[in-house]
């Protein structure tokens, strides 16, 4: 019969359709493997050499759109690390990102990074320094535990006197505690 | 409440007295004031309008912020001595006077002026100090307050501080900073040092020539030490990591600053000319805020160690600390008074961050303020006085309060918010 004819030529078109290669992200890997011969030959100082696979940051990133740290698809572009009240410890959800500014500090052993603590407004200004200070050392020893060289990172704290919010709500305290992570020639 | 508070502030013999001086870029308020003050009459001097100020509202001002003295008004008396022999004790008397000063200016040799005053006790007749000065006519704000310290001294027995000079910071704007020195009544105010990253805890040296400070122009905390007269300044603390919070010793010659290049903050000591640093204090947590005691022995200093920040004291070669604050979870700031005989500091309570004296002899510590978010206590040389950083309205205010919390001045600025206030040594 002929609908019998039509739904068979249907189910093998729709098998064939199924068995294409899906669109997945482009093979980050295969980018810098691209940039070995290519684009990155200035910053590298040889293919395995001290500039590594992606160069000092000036090499193509995951899609192509240039500097990884600022790429706002990369995990690299967010800096911060937010922290609880009278708490300098990380928390999980910000695991991954200090793990991948380390494996990028690896990676770029010419790269630098100043980690800088803050805290909340109120309180006395040094003792607020300290745990500024404590929640900058916090995340560098991550780093360093991970395996980032000590001569790569540097820890500083702002305390409370560089708020990035100005207000007096839990909404600006929360905002302001925090580590962010700071590159050399930012 | 303590009870000393309901005894000086709340009962009714509070006398609210609302005397503006508008001195310079900062705004003096008197506010408050104690019982069992002395009555004191401070008649016109003669022809003391021809000097810019005056000298009695000055010396008035300065009386008025010790909380000691009440004032006669002179208009409710009909007589306008000069002189002590015109000076009519039953009219004074009448008023309530216990003590009168009289004065008179007159043209000295070369442009220089003459001011003569004394003080007389009003019941008795005596005099009980007075004097003869030769000065400068641009001099005449300074011989003021010079006076004043006299008045105080003769009255209380204590050296007075109107002489003296505070430093402190304001902050115009996210991006701009001013360290500034200024007279204790906030005039003459002068910039040491423009920024447009902060600047934090500045810290005068003994003689008062020098001030130290913390400056973030390198994009982290690194201590400077400062000449006040020169400008000239050299870092004195920049090793990896974070530098702050400098301490003089008495002497002058070494400061207490926190680094923390071994990974937390922990105290130092280095030479008031830099160089290398030796580790004083010993522990994971986090030291800071040294202060040295009046004697240089001893540094107070605050510390997580057991949790929230409490007060300790170590020797000052550094060594083993004793606990020094046993209530409430966050007590900082440790002030020593000059003369050894308390320690003020800031505790958070209730989320409110409130100054408390503690007088060394009864252990007993109570709030001196009432405000909400107060910071960096400094005591006045005599150890009778304290400044502080506060927030009033949304800006950051100054205040001077008496040590038995009584009686406050507010200085206040249109530039920003002020604070981190200190206050400077006698002159010498």
């Amino acid at each position: 019969m002929m609908w019998k004819k039509v739904l068979l030529a249907a189910m093998v078109a729709g098998s064939l359709a199924a068995c294409s290669s899906p669109k997945g992200p482009t093979d980050p890997n295969a980018a810098g493997a691209a940039g070995m011969n290519g684009k990155n030959g200035a910053n590298a100082s040889g293919m395995y050499g001290q500039g590594g696979l992606n160069g000092s940051g000036n090499g193509m990133g995951a899609d192509g759109s240039g500097n990884p740290l600022t790429d706002p698809k990369s995990v690299l572009s967010k800096r911060s690390v937010f922290f609880d009240f009278d708490s300098s410890l990380v928390k999980d959800e910000y695991k991954p990102l200090v793990q991948a500014h380390s494996e990028f500090l690896k990676k770029n052993q010419t790269r630098k990074v100043i980690i800088q603590g803050n805290t909340d407004v109120r309180g006395s200004s040094e003792y607020n320094l300290a745990l500024g200070q404590r929640r900058a050392e916090s995340v560098k020893s991550m780093m360093r535990v991970i395996g980032v060289p000590e001569n790569q990172l540097e820890a500083v704290s702002y305390g409370k006197e560089k708020p990035r919010a100005t207000g007096m709500g839990e909404a600006d305290h929360a905002q302001n505690r925090r580590s962010d992570i700071v590159y050399d020639g930012e | 409440m303590p009870k000393f508070l309901f005894h000086y502030v709340l009962l009714p013999l509070l006398l609210l007295c609302s005397l503006s001086v508008r001195a310079n870029d900062l705004t003096i308020e008197v506010v408050g004031g104690g019982t069992n003050r002395h009555a004191i009459a401070l008649p016109e001097f003669g022809l003391e309008s021809a000097l810019p100020g005056g000298l009695t509202p000055i010396i008035q001002s300065d009386l008025a912020r010790t909380g000691v003295f009440s004032f006669v008004d002179p208009n409710k008396v009909n007589n306008r001595p000069i002189d002590p022999a015109q000076i009519d004790y039953p009219a004074w008397l009448g008023a309530g006077t216990m003590s009168i000063a009289v004065g008179k200016v007159t043209a000295g040799a070369g442009g220089t002026i003459t001011v003569e005053f004394h003080l007389f006790d009003a019941a008795r007749k005596t005099r009980l100090t007075g004097a003869s000065f030769s000065i400068q006519p641009n001099q005449s704000r300074q011989l003021a307050h010079r006076i004043a310290d006299m008045i105080y001294e003769a009255i209380t027995g204590k050296k007075g501080i109107f002489g003296t000079r505070i430093a402190y910071v304001i902050k115009h704007s996210a991006n701009s900073y001013s360290l500034q020195v200024a007279d204790a009544d906030g005039a003459n105010g002068f910039t040491l040092l423009r920024s447009s990253e902060p600047i934090i805890s500045p810290a005068w040296s003994p003689e008062g020539g020098r001030l130290a400070y913390v400056s973030f122009e390198s994009k982290k905390p690194v201590v400077y030490v400062h000449d006040v007269s020169s400008g000239s300044r050299r870092a004195v603390a920049n090793f990896k990591g974070s530098n702050s919070a400098p301490a003089w010793s008495p002497d002058g010659s070494r400061l207490a600053v926190v680094l923390t290049r071994d990974g937390h903050s922990q105290i130092y000591a280095v030479s008031a000319n830099g160089g290398e640093a030796v580790r004083l204090s010993n522990s994971n947590a986090i030291d800071t805020e040294p202060a040295y005691s009046a004697d240089g022995s001893r540094i107070y200093f605050t510390s997580d160690r057991a949790g929230g920040p409490q007060i300790y004291v170590m020797g000052a070669g550094g060594g083993s600390a004793q606990r020094v604050t046993f209530e409430g979870n966050y007590n900082v700031s440790p002030t020593p008074a000059p003369d050894g005989t308390a320690l003020a500091f800031v505790r958070r309570e209730a989320g409110r961050f409130r100054v408390m004296v503690q007088e060394t002899a009864t252990g007993q510590a109570n709030y001196v303020t009432d405000t909400h978010y107060d910071e960096s206590p400094s005591f006045a040389p005599n150890g009778q006085m304290l400044v502080y950083a506060s927030e009033q309205g949304g800006r950051g205010v100054l205040f001077t309060v008496t040590r038995d919390g009584s009686t406050k001045t507010r200085l206040t600025t249109s530039g920003g918010d002020i604070r981190a206030p200190v206050w400077g040594p006698y002159p010498r």
